[in-house]
C-alpha cells in the first residue's frame, strides 16, 4: 500500500485500500493480500530511487524497496540489500530474539517467572531492522514487551533473564521485572508497564540530544533515541502530545509504532477511528511512514532513512510497521479473539524463515553456517538460564537501596542522625 | 538589651494576617544541622516569659547563630519579594550548572505566571528556559528522560493543581525509575509550581497536592514560605540528586525579607524554628505559618508560650526537631492548609504518636482545611482554611 514520506506540504499518498468492513477481525481487509512474498511483495512502499534523503522540504514520493532491488539489479552487477556480514548479524539477532522468548515462555510454565510477562514473538523484524543500526550511545525506549528490544541493544542475554528470576545480577538487581529491563550502559532507558508513559521519557532523550548540542555546545552530539510502542498507544494522549513537542523542537527522535493489530483482546479496528497510524505524523508536521514489519530488509532500509533524518537534525519521523504477535498478548493471555486463519497468514511470514531464504537465495550464507548460529544463540540462551537459576535472590536489606540516589531522602530520624546512616537502617522499614 | 527590626515595608498581600513586616530574630537555641549562613539582621531578646514581655513579639523567623558575634561582622544582605528570591536561587543554580534548565508553560517568554522565572529566557536562551505546549504529562515525563541521560530540569506546573495530569509520570517514573532500574539511572529534577488557596481563584485553583502526592515512594517534598527559605530550598532542590518538589503559594510570593547576599543552601531535609517556647508545641508550614504566627502575637499576650515550628520538608519529616519539641512542650497542635482527609497533617500526627507518645501530656490537635472544594464566594473561602481565631481556641483548649 502506498506511504507517504512527506515534510512541508503535510501531504499523504492516495491511500488505495479503504477499511470496508470494521467489524471483521480479519486483517486482510485493510492490509494487503495474504500472498504476499518476501522481497517480491506487490505492496507498494516507494523510496526515491536514489534512496537518499536531500535536505528539501518538498513531498517526496517513495518507491517499494523491491523496485530498488529490482533497478539495481538491472544494473550491471547485482548488488543487494546487505552484505553476508551484515546478513548474519541480522539474522543472529532475530534467531536470539525468538529462542530466547521461547525460553521464557518454558520458564514461565516451570515456575520460575512470573507476574505479567509479554512475548515478542513474531515482531523481531522491527527490533533488530531497527535497533542494529544504533551506535552504543543512541538510546531505546520500549514497553512492558522489551525483552527482545533489550537484547538488540547489547544487553547480555545472562542479565535479562537474571531479571526475569528476580535475581540480583539481572540487569536491574531483580527490582524491575520483565516490564522494566534498563540499562544504563547500553541506554536502554526502559521497560515501561503503562502504555505511552515510556514516549515522553525518550522525548526527553532526544531533548537531552539536543540540548548537548545547542546549549553545551558538544557539537559532535548525534545521539538518536528510538521510541517502540503499540497500536494500542497510539490512541492515547502522551502519543499526540509527544508527537507535536518533537516535531515542534525537531527532535532527533524516531517514533516506532509496533501495529500487530492487537492491545491484548482489542482489535486496532474496534479501537481506533482512523487506523492507519502512519497518517498520523504529516498531521503534526513529520513524516510518516508504513512498511511491512515482517521483513527485516525493508524495515532497515526505512529505519536508516529515518535514523538518519534524526541525526542530521531534520526532526522526528513516524514508523508504522505492520507486524504480528505469534503468542497471546502475555502468557497469561488465552489468545481466544484472534482467527486462527490471521494468525497462520503471518505465521506464513515469519521474519526469521524470510531472511533465512533471502540469504541462502542470494548465496550470503549457507545452511550450515545459519545452523551454527541457531546452536549458538541456544547455549546462549541455556547459559543465561543456568546463570540466572545459579544466582542469588536479593537479600533483606536490598528493599530499601536505590528508593533515593541519595538516601537522605529518608529524613532525619528521631534521635537526629539521618536516618541512613544508622547501620541498622536497611532491616527495619522505610518510615519517614 | 533588645532591639528589633521592622521589616521594611513589606507588601505581602497577606488581608487577613497584617503581621507582614518581618523581624529578623536570632535564637540562642540548640544549632540545626543546617549550614546556612545566619542571617544578619540583628539580635533580639527572644524569650519573654509569659506576660513579662510587654511588646508585641511579631516575629517570623528565628535564625541561627553559627556563634552570636558572628552577626555583627556579617555582610548586611540584600532585600526582596519571595518569587524574587526563588528567581534568584534559580538563576544562580543555572549559572553555576550548564544541565539545570527549565520547562513549563510560559516560562520563558512570559517570564512565569507568577513571574519566578522573569527574565531568564533572555539570559539562557529559549532552549534552556522551555516554553512547552499545553501538555503538562508529556513534559513532566520529557523533563524525566531528560534527567535520566543527564540534565538537571526544574519543571513548573503552572499551578500546582495542573500537575494532578502529570501524575502518572510523578508517581511511576519521577518516583520509581530510580529504583526499578536497579539504581541505574538518577531523576535529579526539580519539580515546582503555586499551589494553596488564594483569593477566590475557585476550587480547581485552590488545590493542595502535598496530600495526594505524599504516598509516593522516591521523592522528596518540601514547601517554602519566606524568600530566605524559598531561595535555599529552591538551590538544595535543584542540587539534590532526588526528585524533589517544590510546593509554593500563590499568596505568599509578596513577601519581602532581607537575605544574605553570600550562597547559601537551606537543608531539604530539616525543619525551621520559628518561635521557640514552652507551653505548646504548633506544627505548620507555608502560608498557615502566618496565620499561626498572627495567632501567636495574640496566645502571648494572653499568656502563652507557644513553640512555632514550621516543618517545611512534608516528605520526609524531620522528627529530630519535632521530637525535641515535642519533648519539651508535652503538647502538639498541628495547623495546615491541606484538606482534612488524609493530608500531612493526618501523616504527622501519626508520625508524632508513632514516635513520641510517651511524651504527649493531650492527644495532637490537628486543624485542616475543610474537605470542601474551595468556593469561590470570598465568605465561605475564608472559613475553609483555618484563621487565627481557631488556632487560639485550639491551643487554650490544649493547654487546659
Amino acid at each position: 500500500m502506498a506511504t507517504a514520506f512527506s515534510t512541508a506540504k503535510f501531504s499523504t499518498q492516495p491511500f488505495p485500500l479503504n477499511p470496508t468492513s470494521t467489524t471483521s477481525h480479519d486483517s486482510s481487509i485493510v492490509f494487503a493480500r495474504p500472498t504476499s512474498q518476501f522481497l517480491g511483495s506487490t505492496r507498494k512502499f516507494r523510496l526515491t530511487s536514489s534512496s537518499k534523503f536531500n535536505l528539501s522540504r518538498r513531498s517526496k514520493t517513495v518507491v517499494a524497496v523491491s523496485d530498488v532491488v529490482k533497478q539495481k539489479k538491472s544494473k550491471s552487477s547485482p548488488s543487494l540489500l546487505i552484505t553476508k556480514e551484515e546478513g548474519l548479524d541480522l539474522y543472529e539477532d532475530m534467531v536470539l530474539g525468538r529462542a530466547f522468548e521461547d525460553m521464557c515462555a518454558q520458564m514461565y510454565y516451570r515456575g520460575k517467572m512470573f507476574g505479567f510477562v509479554h512475548l515478542y514473538n513474531g515482531q523481531e523484524a522491527v527490533s533488530t531492522g531497527f535497533i542494529k543500526l544504533l551506535k552504543q550511545q543512541d538510546s531505546v525506549v520500549s514497553t512492558y514487551r522489551d525483552h527482545v528490544h533489550a537484547l538488540s541493544k547489547g544487553v547480555p542475554a545472562r542479565a535479562v533473564m537474571s531479571e526475569l528470576f528476580g535475581k540480583t545480577t539481572g540487569c536491574c538487581r531483580g527490582q524491575g521485572g520483565s516490564m522494566h529491563m534498563f540499562s544504563r550502559e547500553h541506554n536502554l532507558l526502559g521497560g515501561f508497564a503503562f502504555i505511552g508513559e515510556g514516549i515522553p521519557v525518550a522525548t526527553g532523550a532526544a531533548f537531552t540530544s539536543k540540548y548537548k548540542r545547542e546549549v553545551l555546545k558538544e557539537a559532535d552530539c548525534d545521539h538518536v533515541t528510538l521510541a517502540f510502542f503499540g497500536d494500542g498507544t497510539c490512541n492515547n494522549g502522551q502519543f499526540f502530545e509527544c508527537l507535536n513537542m518533537a516535531a515542534l523542537w525537531k527532535l532527533p527522535i524516531v517514533f516506532v509504532v509496533e501495529n500487530n493489530l492487537w492491545a491484548i483482546g482489542m482489535s486496532h479496528l474496534r479501537a481506533t477511528s482512523d487506523p492507519h497510524i502512519y497518517k498520523k505524523g504529516p498531521a503534526f508536521g513529520m513524516p510518516g511512514i508504513h512498511v511491512d514489519g515482517m521483513d527485516v530488509l525493508k524495515v532497515r532500509e526505512v529505519a536508516k532513512e529515518a535514523i538518519g533524518r534524526a541525526r542530521r537534525g531534520e526532526g522526528p519521523t513516524l514508523v508504522e510497521c505492520e507486524t504480528y504477535r505469534f503468542r497471546g498478548h502475555s502468557l497469561a493471555d488465552p489468545d481466544e479473539l484472534r482467527d486462527p486463519a490471521e494468525k497462520a497468514r503471518y505465521a506464513a511470514r515469519d521474519p526469521i524463515t524470510a531472511l533465512k531464504k533471502y540469504l541462502i537465495e542470494n548465496s550470503l550464507a549457507s545452511e550450515a553456517e545459519l545452523k551454527t548460529i541457531e546452536k549458538k544463540i541456544d547455549e546462549v540462551v541455556e547459559d543465561a538460564v543456568e546463570f540466572a537459576d545459579e544466582s542469588p535472590v536479593p537479600s533483606r536489606s536490598q528493599l530499601l537501596e536505590n528508593v533515593f540516589a541519595d538516601p537522605k531522602g529518608f529524613g532525619i530520624g528521631p534521635d537526629g542522625r539521618y536516618r541512613c546512616e544508622d547501620p541498622k537502617f536497611t532491616e527495619g522499614t522505610a518510615h519517614v | 538589651m533588645a532591639a528589633i527590626f521592622q521589616g521594611v515595608g513589606a507588601a505581602a498581600p497577606l488581608s487577613s494576617s497584617p503581621s507582614n513586616s518581618f523581624d529578623s530574630n536570632k535564637s540562642v537555641f540548640s544549632p540545626p544541622r543546617s549550614f546556612s549562613v545566619v542571617r544578619s539582621d540583628g539580635i533580639v531578646n527572644l524569650n519573654p516569659k509569659g506576660r513579662s514581655a510587654q511588646r508585641l513579639i511579631s516575629n517570623a523567623v528565628a535564625t541561627k547563630a553559627d556563634s552570636p558575634a558572628a552577626s555583627s561582622s556579617s555582610k548586611p544582605g540584600h532585600e526582596l519579594l519571595l518569587f524574587e528570591a526563588l528567581q534568584e536561587g534559580l538563576e544562580e543554580e543555572m549559572e553555576r550548572d550548564p544541565r539545570v534548565c527549565v520547562m513549563g508553560e510560559d516560562v520563558g517568554h512570559y517570564g512565569g505566571s507568577y513571574k519566578v522565572t522573569k527574565g531568564l529566557a533572555k539570559r539562557f536562551g529559549d532552549l534552556r528556559v522551555l516554553d512547552t505546549p499545553i501538555a503538562e504529562n508529556s513534559f513532566t515525563g520529557m523533563g524525566i528522560g531528560a534527567a535520566m541521560t543527564g540534565l538537571r530540569p526544574v519543571i513548573e506546573g503552572m499551578n500546582m493543581g495542573f500537575l494532578l495530569l502529570a501524575f502518572n509520570q510523578i508517581s511511576n517514573n519521577c518516583g520509581m525509575l530510580h529504583y526499578t532500574s536497579g539504581g541505574q539511572f538518577t531523576i535529579p529534577v526539580v519539580i515546582r509550581g503555586p499551589g494553596g488557596v488564594g483569593r477566590q481563584l475557585g476550587a480547581e485553583h485552590s488545590q493542595r497536592l502535598e496530600s495526594y502526592f505524599q504516598s509516593i515512594p522516591g521523592i522528596q517534598m518540601v514547601a517554602c514560605s519566606t524568600p530566605y527559605n524559598a531561595k535555599g530550598l529552591m538551590k538544595a532542590a535543584i542540587r539534590s540528586e532526588n526528585p524533589v518538589i517544590l510546593f509554593e503559594h500563590v499568596l505568599l510570593y509578596n513577601l519581602k525579607e532581607r537575605i544574605p547576599d553570600e550562597d547559601y543552601i537551606c537543608n531539604l531535609e530539616e525543619a525551621e524554628m520559628v518561635r521557640p517556647g514552652e507551653h505548646v508545641t504548633i506544627l505548620t508550614y507555608s502560608r498557615m505559618r502566618y496565620h499561626v504566627m498572627q495567632a501567636a502575637k495574640t496566645l502571648v499576650n494572653k499568656g502563652y508560650d507557644p513553640e512555632v515550628i514550621d516543618i517545611r520538608s512534608l516528605k520526609p519529616f524531620d522528627l529530630h526537631t519535632i521530637g525535641n519539641s515535642v519533648k519539651k512542650t508535652h503538647r502538639v497542635l498541628i495547623v495546615e492548609e491541606c484538606m482534612r482527609t488524609g493530608g500531612i497533617g493526618a501523616s504527622l500526627t501519626a508520625a508524632i504518636t508513632e514516635n513520641f507518645n510517651d511524651y504527649l501530656d493531650a492527644p495532637i490537635m490537628c486543624l485542616s482545611s475543610q474537605d470542601v472544594p474551595t468556593p469561590y464566594a470570598g465568605t465561605l473561602e475564608e472559613v475553609t482554611v483555618v484563621q487565627p481565631a481557631q488556632i487560639v481556641t485550639a491551643v487554650e483548649q490544649l493547654c487546659q
